[in-house]
């Protein structure tokens, strides 16, 4: 928005569709609701008044997930729930995200070494965008998470093929 | 009503299917019956006696190796043999009638095959799903029972995860374990 709003009728704005678009898609990131363990409890603090989701436009938790953008995998994820997430992820629409939030999600947890019956992290299944540690982690932790997912958006090319990452501030 | 007296009545009403009670200080006592004689001892807790075990509290599954109740690091001495090991399903029961509780417990030694128990599902219909867990994570069979199949683990899961002799899976259904 520079020199060439002057030369324009008012309520005008010039910006570029990247920018407009990933700018909606920032302001509603609506999760999935689904937890599977004790990160879920932190998950619904979030949601609830206290820490407020809706503050960044992600508190819209929707029942199904043809409505989702988000997938917070909030708990334990085991052999016998993998095969379902997998699918609720692919009846997700694109474009979709996914959060591994805490150290179950993200790589086993305390189940890495004798749980026979965990997956040792998301990833092994569907991609992750953000990785959320803590056990569980505060709410705080998730907001930042969060952030950083709407971050991410927010480097995002929707007309043009994608592009290398741009690291900025040291996020990947 | 003590344990001594319950246990008195169960033998007048079962005879000879207590094969041995056991009263440790600061332990819970228990009966071990014998596998054959189970359901009946179970009908006599429940209905006959007039002992009233009408609530069925756990049926616990465990897998005892031959070091069991033995000193740390010990070992057979020469010519000395602590066998196999053995199974062991222990009944845990409330009576509302009395306000006591009972513990059975049903012992099978390794090397005779997989245990097969009785199975009081018909009894106890809390028994059912009980049964389906020690089936499902430490593969005893329960004979009789309506409907012995996986309760907790994915229909395709293979072994018993709590048995002692586990092997961890490497992969399941594509996921890699390592």
């Amino acid at each position: 928005m520079g020199a060439l709003e002057n030369s324009l009728p008012e309520n005008v704005l010039t910006t570029s569709v990247d920018r407009l678009v990933n700018w909606a898609r920032r302001s509603s990131v609506w999760p999935m609701t689904f937890g599977l363990a004790c990160c879920a409890i932190e998950m619904m603090a979030v949601g609830c008044a206290h820490y407020d989701l809706d503050r960044f436009g992600a508190g819209a938790f929707r029942a199904t997930p043809r409505q989702s953008d988000l997938m917070i995998v909030a708990g334990t994820v085991t052999f016998k729930m993998a095969g379902l997430i997998q699918r609720l992820y692919d009846q997700m629409p694109d474009p979709k995200y996914v959060i591994a939030m805490g150290a179950c999600a993200t790589g086993g947890g305390p189940y890495y070494h004798f749980g026979y019956h965990v997956v040792k992290g998301i990833d092994r299944v569907i991609p992750v965008d953000v990785y959320v540690p803590g056990c569980p982690p505060r709410p705080e932790a998730l907001i930042d998470g969060i952030m950083a997912l709407q971050a991410k958006i927010d480097r995002e090319y929707v007309l043009r093929k994608k592009q290398e990452t741009v690291v900025v501030g040291g996020e990947a | 009503m003590s344990f001594e007296e319950i246990q008195a009545q169960l033998e007048e009403a079962v005879p000879g299917a207590v094969v041995e009670a056991v009263t440790e200080p600061s332990k819970d006592p228990y009966l071990v019956v014998s596998k054959d004689r189970l359901v009946e001892v179970c009908k006599a807790l429940r209905q006959d006696a007039g002992l009233g075990f009408d609530l069925l509290v756990s049926i616990t599954a465990v897998d005892y190796l031959p070091t069991f109740g033995k000193k740390k690091n010990a070992k057979p001495k020469e010519g000395e043999d602590w066998g196999p090991g053995h199974f062991e399903a222990v009944y845990h029961f409330l009576s509302t009638v009395l306000n006591e509780r009972i513990v059975l417990k049903v012992r099978i030694p390794k090397g005779e095959g997989e245990p097969i128990f009785p199975t009081i599902s018909g009894i106890y219909p809390a028994a059912d799903w009980h049964e389906r867990e020690a089936y499902d994570l430490m593969g005893f069979g329960f004979e009789g029972h309506p409907d012995l199949r996986r309760i907790l683990c994915d229909d395709d899961w293979v072994g018993h995860p709590l048995r002692k002799d586990y092997v961890f899976p490497k992969e399941f259904k594509g996921i890699s374990a390592e």
